[in-house]
């Protein structure tokens, strides 16, 4: 299994704890990851100019397209532009008109479909396999609870992924923590969203969003929250600090990301996951799990 | 400023730009707005809005609609949407709110309304080419732990974005 590893642009700077638990995750599974030299996916620039915002996905899938590799994406805003253009350039004509012709002048490319997509989540889960993941974990998470956070790009819009999990209740995430042997936490605000995509323009709104959760969170008992998007992760881990100042409170909630509580089931080292980057300490769950004193 | 947490907006017909709506339907992701039956449902299950009760894209929509162009397109309000797709899932008329905030948003670019944020965002992708730049320290942080050299800058992202 080879696929194109499709970082974008806030995982190589910002989250190389996420980066690096899922290079050794996939070197465990037998999954080989390309770099190629991608750029921006488009996402942040859509709302500046749409065209422009496809172009930028298709240039990257033209790329994957030349290597002949499927693309995994890690960062839920990328694997939904990504696929977004995939669709919308197949099912329109005209913007895939309007879009190549922007290819063609800017950069002598041309795209016209043919790589699939997949965030590594759901690759985990349609393709991998959940049994199959279970078949291989080695340190079960027994008695840890987890409490998920699916983010909103990572499945919606439904009609842009098809349908693979369900937009409003989705499972696929709940299904992966349980193969570790974990257990999976319902709660209130389970589907909320973690206001990333709004910082920039209005922080106050944001914080206020992500605190919402954590909020929630912290009157039920769970070990971690985790999350697939490094955006989500800034909210929850990075802020949880400074809502934490800001209002008085104290959450200590340790946020991991997916491949790095998969990389403790697979029996992974702890040094080799990137902890020491997490922003709110995890050597409490850590200590429960025993790989450390 | 129209401030939307005012009970009603007044319509001054003679503002009202009847072209408007169509140019919003031109954009991609604007096609479907004439479909909206203002049901509100959008509203009911906006994150956003649950915080900010100035936000309500029902009322955008309307306005939109109505053809207040200038109104629309100078408020920061446009901005405000999460792009979460809660409202795009449960609309019953396929409207797509989010994409109809973009299409907006994209026509507030085209006239030069910008907001300071995202001229700043615009700047650091013309020079970067990235959102965030793969500097000296993230690159050092990189060796460090192992990760593979990726290229500072992304030039066919700058090509791209050229005027």
């Amino acid at each position: 299994m080879k696929y194109a590893l499709f970082l974008g642009c806030t995982i190589p700077s910002r989250a190389l704890n996420y980066e690096l638990s899922i290079r050794k995750v996939a070197e465990v599974l037998g999954i080989e990851l390309v770099d190629l030299d991608f750029g921006c996916c488009g996402f942040p620039l859509a709302a500046v100019d749409e065209i422009k915002a496809f172009a930028l996905a298709a240039g990257n899938l033209s790329l994957a397209k030349k290597h002949n590799l499927p693309i995994l994406a890690l960062c839920s805003a990328c694997a939904e532009a990504l696929t977004k253009t995939e669709t919308s350039l197949a099912e329109r004509e005209d913007l895939s008109k309007r879009v190549n012709r922007l290819l063609k002048t800017r950069l002598g490319l041309e795209y016209r479909g043919g790589v699939s997509i997949k965030h590594f989540a759901r690759f985990l889960y349609e393709d991998f396999g959940i049994d199959n993941l279970k078949k291989i974990i080695k340190r079960p998470l027994k008695g840890v609870k987890i409490a998920n956070h699916y983010g909103c790009h990572y499945m919606r819009p439904s009609e842009v992924y098809q349908n693979f999990d369900d937009p409003l209740f989705p499972v696929s995430l709940d299904l992966l923590v349980e193969a570790t042997g974990a257990e999976n936490t319902n709660y209130k605000t389970k589907m909320e969203c973690c206001g990333g995509a709004i910082a920039g323009m209005n922080e106050n709104i944001a914080m206020k969003l992500a605190e919402t959760k954590l909020d929630d969170l912290s009157k039920i008992e769970v070990d971690a929250m985790v999350v697939i998007c490094p955006f989500c992760s800034i909210m929850y881990d990075k802020q949880q600090v400074l809502i934490s100042e800001a209002e008085g409170k104290n959450f200590e909630i340790p946020v991991l990301y997916y491949p790095q509580l998969l990389g403790l089931a697979l029996g992974i080292e702890p040094d080799e996951l990137g902890f020491d980057l997490n922003a709110t300490s995890v050597e409490k769950l850590l200590k429960k799990i025993g790989v450390e004193e | 400023m129209v401030t939307m947490t005012e009970k009603s907006i007044v319509v001054d017909v003679s503002e009202l730009k009847s072209r408007f709506p169509r140019n919003v339907m031109k954009q991609p992701g604007g096609e479907a707005i004439q479909k909206c039956f203002q049901c509100a449902v959008c509203v009911a299950n906006c994150p956003i809005r649950a915080i900010e009760a100035g936000y309500n894209p029902r009322r955008i929509i309307k306005m939109t609609l109505l053809g207040m162009k200038d109104r629309v397109l100078s408020e920061e309000f446009i901005w405000l949407c999460s792009v979460c797709f809660l409202c795009q899932e449960r609309c019953p008329q396929e409207v797509r709110p989010p994409e109809v905030m973009n299409a907006i948003k994209n026509l507030a670019v085209k006239e030069g309304i910008i907001p300071p944020a995202i001229n700043k965002l615009i700047e650091a992708f013309k020079e970067n080419g990235r959102l965030y730049p793969i500097d000296e320290f993230a690159a050092e942080e990189r060796d460090y732990m192992g990760l593979p050299k990726l290229s500072e800058k992304s030039n066919f992202v700058k090509k791209i974005l050229e005027k």
